[in-house]
C-alpha cells in the first residue's frame, strides 16, 4: 500500500509539473505535448491506484515466464505496422499526385514522411524488437523477466514516445535530423525509457539459469547499448527555452552532418540489422526445429558486424565538405561489411540444410527465407552504392529509396511478420494460427509489392542520375529538375502500386493475428497432402513371369 | 597539437592497431578447437525442454 501511494503520488506530481509547463509553454506544439504527458501521467496514476487497491500486483511466480508485455508488444507491432505502411502508401501517392497535399500544412509530404519512417522503423520495428527481446531473453536465460514493473513501464513509455514523436511531426516539431527528428524533451523521455529497457534486459541476463548467453542475446544487447550511445551523442542539443519545443544542435557544419550520419547509418546497423539478426538467430532455428548452421560463424558474424558497421556512416556524405579520407574510410568499411553480412545470411539459410522441403510446406519458414534473401540482396547493394563512383550516380536519387525499401520491406518487414506468426499462437495458447493459407496470400502480396517497389525505384533512380549529369555540347546541363520529375512519374505510380500490395498483405497479417487472438480457427485444406499413387506403389513383376490376363 | 590532430594521429596508429588486434583476438578465440563442443551445446540449448508448465503466464 505505501508503494502504491508513493507511485501514484509521484505520477500526480509529474502530471502537475507537465501542466505547469503547458501553462508556461512558448509554442502551441509544446503545450499540446505537455498536455499529452499530463494525460499519460494521470492514466498511469489511475492504473496504479486501481491495481494497487485490489491487490492485483503482477504475479511473481518465478517458475513461469512473464509474457504479458510480449503479448502487448505483438498487438502494438501489428497496429503500428498497418499505420506506418498506410502512411507510406499515402506519401507515395502524394509524390505521384501532389494535389493530395491538400494545401494544408499538417498534411504536407514534408511532415508526413517522418511520420511514415518513424512509424515503420521505431513503432513497428521497435515494438517488434522490444517484445521479441523480452520473449527470447527469458527462454534463452531460462529465467523470468527481471523488474516486471519496469518492463511494463518500458512498453507504455515507448508507446508514449511514439505518440509524442508522431504528433510532433504533424505539428512541425522536428530537429530535421533523419530518423532522429524528435525534439529535445522527447529525446530525454526516450533516454529514460531506453535505460529502463537496458536494466530489464540486462537484469534478466544477470539472473539467468543457463551458463552460456545465447548469441541472439549478444545481438540484442549490442542493439540496446549502441542505440543508447547513438541517441545520446546525436541528440546533444540546447533548447531555446526550457518550456519550448525548439532546440539547436551542439555541433555545426560538417561535424554536425557527420554526427548525424554516424547516427543514421548505425541506426540501420544496430537497430535494423543487429536487433533483427537477434530475432533471426532465435526464431529461424526454432521454427525450422534445427540448431543454427554454425554457432561459430554466428559469433564471427557478431564481432565483424560490431567492429565494421560503426565506421560506415561517412558514405552518406560522399562529395561533400567531409574530408576525403573520411569519405574513403566510410566507403572501405562499407565494402568490408559485405562479408559478415553474407556470412550471416548464409548461416541463416543453411540452418535449413537438410530440411529444404520446409520452404514448400511451412509458410513461416518461407517468409523467413525471403527475409534472409532480401538481407543478402540489400547488404550487397548497400556496399556497392557506397563506392564513390557508383554513389556519384545513385546519391540523392530514388535508387537510395529503393535500396532502403528492399532492406526494410524485404528483410525487416518479412522477418518481423514471420516472428509475429510464430509468437501469436504460443502467446495466446492457441492450437495454431487462425490460417496458414492466409500467410501464403500475405507472402505473395508482399513479395510482389517489394518487386514493384524496388524495380520501379531502380529505373527511377538511374533515370534521375543520368538526366542530372547530362551535359550538352555548350557545357550546360541538358535537363531541368522538373523534367526529371516528369520522366519518372510512371515509376512513382508503379511504386505506389507496390506499396498498395505490401499494405494489403499486412492487412491480411493483422486479420490473421486478430483472429488467432480471438481464438478462431479457419477451416481450410492442409498446406500439404500426402501424395500417393497406388499404381506405382507395387513391386515390379518378375522377369518371365506370366502377366495377368488383360 | 590540436585535439583534431592528436585524435587523428591516435586513430590511425595505436588506436587502429589495438582495434585490429582486439578484433582478430576475438575471432581467433571463437575459432579455437576446444570451443567446438561448447558451441554445439550452445546451438542446441534453445531446444532443451522447458521446465514443466513453465512457459505460460496467467
Amino acid at each position: 500500500m505505501p508503494a502504491t501511494l508513493a507511485k501514484s503520488g509521484g505520477l500526480l506530481v509529474a502530471m502537475v509539473i507537465a501542466l505547469m509547463a503547458m501553462a508556461q509553454a512558448q509554442d502551441s506544439g509544446f503545450a499540446i505535448h505537455m498536455a499529452i504527458m499530463a494525460l499519460a501521467a494521470l492514466i498511469a496514476a489511475g492504473v496504479v491506484i486501481a491495481t494497487g487497491s485490489t491487490g492485483e500486483a503482477p504475479a511473481r511466480d518465478e517458475s513461469r515466464y512473464d509474457d504479458a508485455p510480449v503479448r502487448w508488444g505483438v498487438i502494438a507491432t501489428t497496429f503500428w505496422g498497418v499505420v506506418g505502411l498506410l502512411a507510406g502508401l499515402f506519401i507515395a501517392l502524394q509524390l505521384a499526385w501532389p494535389v493530395l497535399n491538400f494545401g494544408f500544412e499538417y498534411t504536407t509530404f514534408g511532415r508526413l514522411r517522418p511520420l511514415h519512417t518513424s512509424a515503420v522503423i521505431f513503432a513497428f520495428g521497435g515494438n517488434a524488437l522490444i517484445c521479441t527481446s523480452f520473449f527470447v531473453v527469458q527462454r534463452t536465460c531460462r529465467a523470468r523477466l527481471a523488474f516486471p514493473s519496469l518492463a511494463r513501464f518500458v512498453f507504455w513509455g515507448y508507446q508514449l514516445f511514439i505518440v509524442l514523436a508522431a504528433t510532433g511531426y504533424v505539428m512541425g516539431i522536428t530537429e530535421g535530423r533523419e530518423y532522429a527528428e524528435p525534439e529535445w524533451y522527447v529525446d530525454l523521455w526516450l533516454t529514460i525509457v531506453w535505460v529502463a529497457y537496458l536494466i530489464v534486459f540486462g537484469g534478466t541476463i544477470i539472473k539467468r539459469r543457463e551458463p552460456h548467453i545465447y548469441v541472439a542475446n549478444w545481438f540484442y544487447l549490442a542493439f540496446i547499448i549502441t542505440v543508447a550511445m547513438l541517441h545520446l551523442v546525436n541528440n546533444l542539443s540546447l533548447p531555446v527555452s526550457w518550456v519550448g519545443s525548439k532546440s539547436y544542435s551542439a555541433f555545426a557544419g560538417v561535424q554536425d552532418a557527420l554526427t548525424q550520419w554516424w547516427y543514421g547509418h548505425n541506426a540501420v546497423g544496430f537497430f535494423l540489422t543487429a536487433g533483427f539478426l537477434a530475432m533471426m538467430y532465435y526464431f529461424v532455428p526454432k521454427q525450422a526445429e534445427r540448431p543454427v548452421y554454425s554457432y561459430r560463424l554466428s559469433i564471427i558474424h557478431f564481432w565483424s558486424l560490431i567492429f565494421l558497421y560503426i565506421w560506415a556512416g561517412p558514405h552518406h556524405l560522399h562529395y561533400t565538405a567531409l574530408p576525403d579520407w573520411a569519405q574513403s574510410l566510410g566507403m572501405v568499411f562499407s565494402v568490408m561489411l559485405w562479408m559478415p553480412s553474407w556470412g550471416g545470411m548464409i548461416n541463416g539459410l543453411m540452418t535449413l540444410n537438410g530440411a529444404w522441403e520446409k520452404i514448400r510446406t511451412d509458410p513461416i519458414i518461407r517468409m523467413m527465407v525471403l527475409a534472409l534473401a532480401f538481407y543478402g540482396m540489400s547488404t550487397f547493394e548497400g556496399p556497392m552504392m557506397s563506392i564513390k563512383s557508383v554513389n556519384s550516380l545513385s546519391h540523392y536519387t530514388d535508387w537510395t529509396i529503393g535500396h532502403v525499401h528492399s532492406g526494410a520491406l524485404g528483410w525487416n518487414g518479412m522477418i518481423t511478420f514471420a516472428c509475429m506468426y510464430y509468437l501469436a499462437p504460443r502467446l495466446w495458447h492457441r492450437q495454431r494460427l487462425y490460417s496458414l493459407r492466409l500467410i501464403n496470400a500475405h507472402f505473395w502480396l508482399a513479395t510482389a509489392g517489394i518487386v514493384f517497389y524496388t524495380a520501379s525505384m531502380w529505373v527511377a533512380g538511374l533515370t534521375q542520375g543520368l538526366m542530372w549529369r547530362e551535359y550538352g555540347a555548350d557545357g550546360y546541363l541538358v535537363n531541368s529538375f522538373a523534367e526529371t520529375i516528369a520522366a519518372i512519374h510512371p515509376m512513382y505510380l508503379l511504386r505506389a502500386f507496390g506499396g498498395l500490395l505490401y499494405l494489403s498483405g499486412a492487412l491480411i497479417f493483422a486479420f490473421n493475428i486478430a483472429m488467432t487472438i480471438a481464438g478462431r480457427l479457419r477451416q481450410e485444406a492442409a498446406m500439404t497432402e500426402t501424395p500417393y499413387y497406388p499404381a506405382a506403389d507395387r513391386p515390379l513383376p518378375m522377369p518371365g513371369s506370366l502377366q495377368p490376363a488383360e | 597539437m590540436s585535439d583534431y590532430n592528436s585524435l587523428r594521429h591516435l586513430a590511425d596508429s595505436w588506436g587502429l592497431l589495438a582495434m585490429t588486434l582486439l578484433f582478430l583476438g576475438l575471432v581467433l578465440w571463437a575459432l579455437r578447437p576446444q570451443a567446438k563442443t561448447l558451441h554445439d551445446d550452445a546451438a542446441r540449448m534453445i531446444f532443451r525442454p522447458e521446465n514443466p508448465g513453465s512457459n505460460h503466464d496467467d
